[in-house]
């Protein structure tokens, strides 16, 4: 490389320093001051002081809540939508476009206005009120897209020879579907899951409207209750001297975040390992 | 059931044309292949081979704006009529492809999953099928001590006659083989070419190959398809030495024996 | 994939999928109209007297509901944020395909892996905590269209790296060694070749982020300042859309919760047109 070509790459490269200073300062910082506050007892116990004490144990069970209601409905829907997408619509046809703009429109839609209609939709019009069940609909409704893509790509990676084979035996469609497709899919389809899981997981401002505030201890989805997301936020703004809670919060969020990534990661290197076996 | 007893039906193609959204794959094509006789389609590619095999199973069903006219009749029934049952007829009707396409399941699901959904539940008739089916390919003595082991773990050879397997399990009449040996080498290619010969008699057999020594080691009777005006059609049909001998059709001749590269 | 036409062996089971999976699909297709739809009426009753919302005054309690300094807002602070991520990302990609050390490049792309996947109020907090503090020594009072600008370029960069270098890569794979046989070095190639092969393909990616930044509301909302104002430098506080919508959701009623709706549908018209303008443009490249 000639003179000019090595310092051009050294001033790229510091550059790429630059750049990764702030998220890395970001990452000192609540590892810092996160860990101070981080203790066992910290995961389990209620919070105490508008959350500056105590701990945050009904928020991680809240948002266990949230999420498991968010995944119980987008999975049958998702599902449900990618397989005909998959199996009943034609890559040119003009069903397929209409299908994908409605999608990707869906996919842009800002996070603050689902939670203007979570709130108008659930929360008023369904008289749920502020409730986890709400936010985990709301929730739904808004990683739908993300999921739907993710899962129909698996089933269209699906090798085609054994639709042909499954269509020469005369196998029933329901058939080929529990015993091949999904099976083969599977890999994919929970990858799919996973990173919409990891999105719903660092939604704040529609479970704002949706969910709530509350920081006891939830009785049943219609309770309100809050997320470790909002947690952070609250703590942050609202209260003063929040400051540690609010970082060891974010760092058992983010803890949370990258065991996720790390699993999408996992079942992706499976799912590559297995379509070069063949 | 099918009564075994009964002599496999003949199949008779009259004036079949396949078309695709953009182009005509076949047209006007006709050809007669009698009662257990293996009947070799041969003619260089893009001449509708695999269009002409695909309508006799009512695949082409499968592919979207795909249009098949004519008359396909197996024992006088004509299979692209409206009313007649495909799943019926593809259980009559089976099919092998030129790639082995074996399920990911283990050897014996392929066979009994089939089999399942075709409305077998008895155990004993199941595993009784399954064996024969096995055998009959020359495998059960290769694979019986390891039915449960992944199919996609046999050998290329091994897993076609599979596929064979699990089309004859279902007990068909007719069977349509596109190319079955194109994509083994040439051991395992030997091993399903006997095979081939050892079902004529019990079957009426429809097969596109490529390879015309093939043809003519195996078939009764031989069609010669041929791209015309951008689109294919049968130049000559008859007895396999028959055209292989004697100039029939100049064309077709000098295809055969190697004039034509 | 296939269309089955034919009756089956299973026929229940087979038509019971079938509509299943057509009613699913019909809902989720169907969301995006339910919204607008919910929105529309919401915001109805307002937009039938179109008292003043495009005026830049912002005084709920005496019936003032202009949207126009918070959109100027949005829009300033999304834009700062595309100036600044979409040179540093193509940089960055660049430096990572043609000049870094593979074993500094494999760890950096990591990190950009991780720092997509930080949450927005994670994101928020550290600009709270640090950045703004950091920003008010330098000029008062820290939280400010600057500081949201920052936030934002951070959260918007990774995707665009990713981007830039997946596009830059094929680039690179056709075009770079003939070019470089022919003698010409290789940031020549770099910028008269590879980048202007790989603009209309990074084009839609950047619209989708500049939809992105328009739509975030925590990160912006703890970091710039929330005083509606048109700013008059990049130092002064202003409040976006989003942020006005998360702050005054809970106590907003009558037509003041009405010009929520409004600011929300109007949002969401714009996510919208950049999205569909995304999409025309990706789709004839």
């Amino acid at each position: 490389m000639s003179n000019s070509e090595l310092w051009r790459g050294r001033a790229l490269g510091l550059l790429a320093l630059l750049v990764m200073v702030a998220p890395l300062s970001l990452l000192i910082s609540v590892f810092g001051e996160g860990l101070q506050s981080l203790s066992w007892s910290f995961l389990i116990d209620e919070p105490l002081q508008a959350g500056r004490a105590g701990g945050i144990g009904p928020i991680i069970l809240s948002t266990a809540l949230v999420l498991l209601i968010c995944m119980s409905l987008a999975l049958p829907l998702g599902l449900g939508a990618a397989l005909f997408l998959a199996q009943e619509v034609r890559p040119d046809s003009r069903l397929n476009l209409l299908l994908q703009w409605a999608l990707d429109g869906l996919g842009a839609v800002p996070s603050v206005v689902f939670g203007l209609f979570g709130y108008r939709v659930f929360v008023v019009e369904f008289g749920w009120g502020y409730s986890l069940l709400a936010g985990g609909c709301t929730l739904a409704c808004m990683i739908l897209p993300l999921f739907i893509r993710g899962t129909e790509q698996a089933l269209r990676d699906c090798p085609n020879s054994y639709n042909q084979a499954a269509a020469g035996l005369a196998i029933s469609r329901f058939g080929y579907l529990r015993r091949i497709l999904l099976p083969v899919a599977a890999p994919g389809i929970a990858g799919a899951l996973v990173l919409s899981a990891g999105r719903a997981l660092a939604e704040t401002a529609v479970l704002l409207f949706t969910a709530g505030y509350v920081m006891r201890w939830p009785e049943s989805v219609f309770d309100s209750g809050r997320t470790l997301a909002v947690h952070i936020y609250d703590l942050a703004m609202n209260v003063s001297g929040g400051g540690p809670s609010s970082s060891a919060t974010a760092l058992v969020l983010l803890s949370f975040a990258m065991a996720i990534q790390l699993l999408a990661w996992r079942i992706g290197k499976k799912t590559f390992s297995r379509e070069t076996k063949k | 059931m099918i009564n075994s007893e009964t002599s496999p039906p003949a199949l008779s193609i009259q004036s079949l044309s396949v078309r695709y959204a953009n182009h005509t794959a076949l047209q006007d094509a006709s050809l007669e292949v009698a009662s257990g006789e293996l009947m070799a389609v041969v003619g260089p590619s893009g001449c509708g081979k695999s269009s002409m095999l695909s309508a006799v199973n009512r695949m082409t069903d499968l592919i979207p704006g795909a249009r098949v006219s004519g008359s396909v009749l197996i024992d006088d029934k004509d299979v692209l009529a409206g009313k007649m049952d495909v799943q019926q007829l593809r259980r009559q009707v089976g099919m092998v492809f030129q790639q082995p396409n074996p399920f990911p399941l283990s050897i014996a699901e392929n066979i009994l999953f089939a089999l399942r959904e075709h409305g077998v539940r008895n155990k004993a008739d199941l595993e009784q099928r399954m064996e024969q089916a096995l055998t009959s390919t020359g495998l059960w003595d290769e694979v019986k001590d390891r039915l449960q082991a992944p199919a996609l773990g046999l050998s290329g050879g091994q897993q076609q006659r599979l596929c064979f397997a699990r089309a004859l399990a279902l007990q068909p009449r007719v069977l349509l083989l596109d190319e079955p040996c194109s994509a083994l080498d040439p051991i395992a290619s030997a091993t399903v070419e006997r095979l081939i010969a050892s079902l004529k008699g019990r079957y009426t057999l429809l097969m596109v190959t490529h390879n015309l020594a093939q043809a003519r080691r195996l078939a009764d009777h031989l069609s010669v398809c041929w791209v015309r005006d951008g689109c294919g059609c049968v130049l000559d049909s008859g007895p396999t030495l028959d055209l292989f001998e004697n100039e029939r059709h100049p064309l077709a001749y000098q295809y055969l024996n190697g004039v034509l590269c | 994939m296939s269309l089955n036409t034919t009756s089956s062996l299973q026929p229940s089971a087979d038509r019971l999928l079938r509509s299943a999976s057509l009613l699913c699909a019909l809902i989720a297709a169907s969301l995006l109209l339910w919204i607008l739809l919910f929105l529309t009426q919401a915001s109805w009753p307002l937009l039938q007297k179109p008292a003043g919302l495009m005026s830049a005054n912002w005084h709920p309690s005496s019936g003032e509901f202009g949207l126009q300094a918070m959109l100027g807002a949005s829009l300033l602070s999304s834009l700062l944020a595309l100036l600044l991520a979409v040179p540093a990302g193509l940089l960055v990609s660049l430096w990572m395909i043609f000049y870094a050390p593979a074993y500094l490049a494999r760890p950096y792309s990591a990190m950009i892996g991780l720092m997509a996947s930080i949450p927005s109020v994670v994101y928020g907090l550290w600009g709270l905590v640090v950045l703004v503090p950091l920003l008010n020594q330098w000029v008062p009072p820290g939280a400010s269209v600057l500081a949201a600008g920052l936030v934002l370029a951070l959260m918007i960069l990774p995707l665009l790296v990713v981007q830039a270098d997946t596009t830059l890569r094929v680039a690179a794979n056709r075009h770079l060694a003939p070019a470089l046989s022919l003698g010409v070095s290789q940031w020549s190639v770099i910028r008269r070749v590879l980048i202007p092969a790989s603009w209309p393909r990074l084009w839609p990616s950047i619209l989708l982020q500049l939809g992105r930044a328009l739509g975030e509301t925590m990160a912006v909302m703890m970091v710039a300042g929330n005083v509606v104002q048109w700013p008059m430098t990049p130092f002064e506080p202003v409040r976006t859309l989003t942020a006005n919508i998360a702050l005054e959701m809970s106590y907003a009623t009558g037509s003041h919760l009405e010009a929520l709706y409004v600011s929300g549908l109007l949002l969401l018209i714009l996510a919208l047109l950049l999205m569909g303008l995304a999409r025309i443009y990706g789709s004839r490249t």
